[in-house]
């Protein structure tokens, strides 16, 4: 087991991400959503990646999700002790993003692709990320 | 472009490849360089284009004394060279360069002469990937494979078959890092990296090079040395973060670049008698398989277990050893390349049978870009 060395990476914003980590702050997941085409999208830019356009809005999405495909981490990296979770999740909203898996056990008995997830939010110093843990109930 | 009518006419790996740190990065791309000009009888007076990723073709052409009139500096990860080779014919053809001088020289292992990696916290790789504990290739490359793995139905057996499958063919090359003949066994014993991946399904870190001279095949006929023709190319991107691939069992990058370059060479995958494909990690091989249509989804995990890439197998694949075995210096498509040559040459140490057509696939970052090369041993 290696111990976590240094603090975690923070991620600083640009003015065109500023609202997504502005949401995450207030502990919303918001994205984009394409007025023409109609389809929310990730990472945050100003404008569609799929039609683009520049008719976009922001949104909070509901922050459920499901595990898409993951690694669990044998190796050392900055403020994590291993093992840990690297996963990518689907928004129950369609856009795919990567992030940790947090209140679960780092092992392949414990994690199901396609499990359900919720969002939370990490704080690191003034900044939140959105990572995601499992979700018991049926939905 | 017509296909066969551009060649690599020069082509040669670092003499030494693995722990080399009395050189540095830029030295290992000068000592390939020479050898590539070595290879095809010309001098740096003859060259007029340059192509070089890591170590900048300015920095390269100033550091041996090449005066260009055509520089490509494309960097797109290991694949770059692919993309070198695809431009130097474009440029070729078009008249504005007549012999390209390609380089690689990664200090990867020493470090010598060699920027350091650091993510930009305000990149979209340093904002939504780098602070969930990224280290690098080792997990994120890796990210999408188990979602691979469930879709088509590839066993962890199978995966490590990938790493058991090139230490046969590494066996055979004595320059190989890794020749110790390997079981299954002894890969999903190895190490975890990143679960699925144990030690054994990921790639090596080395030093080393390679330089390739590419010219007109009317003029490299006129030199020492055996061309190989250039039939077909491609090149492609997807999403410079693995997470925004759109379907991350499939790799956009290979289906377009394959795709182009089996239209320009007016084949298709039954026409191929040798692969080189990154290798970075052991499914990288296997999306290949199924992207460039070698295979039909779903049957990649098995066609490797089943020795189809083996010696003796019917499609050759990795012969060098891969950078799982072979070598590995941080951006490994010029490795692929060099053997490629040196099969349809006929002067590869574990040389295959009857191989004419040659098909090399590279991919750069994190299934980030592509390259594809048709190569072959005569004109068509
Ligand atoms: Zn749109």
């Amino acid at each position: 087991m290696t111990e976590a060395t240094a603090e975690r990476m923070v991620p600083r914003e640009t003015p065109e991400t500023r609202e997504f980590w502005a949401g995450a702050r207030r502990g919303e997941l918001v994205l984009q959503r394409c007025g023409p085409c109609q389809r929310p999208y990730f990472f945050p830019r100003p404008t569609c990646p799929n039609c683009g356009s520049s008719d976009v809005r922001w949104e909070p999405m509901s922050g459920r999700a499901q595990l898409c495909s993951y690694i669990i981490s044998h190796r050392p990296a900055p403020g994590y002790t291993p093992p840990y979770v690297i996963a990518l999740v689907t928004l129950d909203e369609g856009p795919r993003m990567l992030s940790n898996l947090v209140d679960v056990d780092p092992s392949p008995e414990a994690l199901a692709l396609d499990m359900p997830l919720q969002v939370r939010f990490e704080w690191r110093g003034d900044t939140a990320l959105p990572v995601f843990a499992p979700v018991e109930e049926v939905r | 472009m017509q296909p066969g009518s551009i060649a690599i006419a020069g082509a040669a790996e670092t003499e030494e490849l693995g722990r080399l740190p009395d050189r540095s990065a830029i030295e290992l791309h000068a000592e390939s360089a020479r050898g590539a000009l070595a290879d095809c009888g010309l001098t740096t007076a003859d060259i007029d284009g340059v192509a070089s990723a890591g170590v900048p073709p300015i920095d390269v052409a100033h550091y041996i004394g090449v005066r260009p009139t055509w520089i490509d500096s494309t960097s797109v990860g290991g694949c770059s060279f692919l993309l070198h080779v695809r431009h130097a014919a474009a440029a070729i053809a078009a008249g504005m360069a007549r012999t390209v001088l390609i380089t690689h020289g990664e200090s990867g292992r020493s470090r010598v002469g060699q920027p350091r990696y650091a993510p930009d916290p305000q990149s979209a790789r340093g904002q939504f990937e780098a602070p969930y504990g990224l280290t690098g290739p080792p997990t994120a490359f890796t990210v999408p494979a188990l979602r691979f793995m469930h879709e088509r139905g590839v066993s962890h057996e199978q995966l490590a078959m990938v790493a058991v499958a090139q230490r046969e063919w590494s066996s055979r090359v004595p320059r190989a890092k890794m020749r110790e003949r390997i079981t299954v066994a002894d890969v999903l014993e190895s190490p975890l990296v990143a679960y699925p991946f144990h030690l054994l399904e990921c790639c090596l870190v080395t030093d080393g090079g390679g330089a390739l001279v590419v010219t007109a095949a009317d003029r490299a006929a006129d030199l020492p040395g055996r061309p190989v023709y250039l039939l077909g190319s491609g090149e492609a991107s997807e999403a410079p973060l693995v997470s925004q691939m759109a379907d991350p069992t499939s790799f956009r990058g290979f289906r377009d670049a394959s795709a182009s370059a089996f239209e320009q060479a007016r084949l298709g995958p039954d026409d191929v008698d040798h692969l080189m494909t990154y290798d970075a990690f052991a499914h990288v091989p296997l999306y290949a398989l199924e992207d460039i249509g070698f295979v039909k989804p779903g049957e990649a995990g098995g066609f490797v277990a089943d020795g189809n890439t083996m010696p003796g197998g019917r499609l050759p694949m990795n012969t060098n050893g891969g950078g799982l075995s072979y070598t590995h210096t941080g951006m490994y498509g010029m490795f692929a390349i060099q053997e490629a040559v040196r099969q349809l040459r006929g002067t590869a140490a574990a040389q295959t049978d009857d191989v004419n057509v040659s098909f090399v696939q590279g991919v750069g970052g994190m299934f980030m870009s592509a390259g594809s090369l048709i190569l072959a041993n005569r004109r068509p």
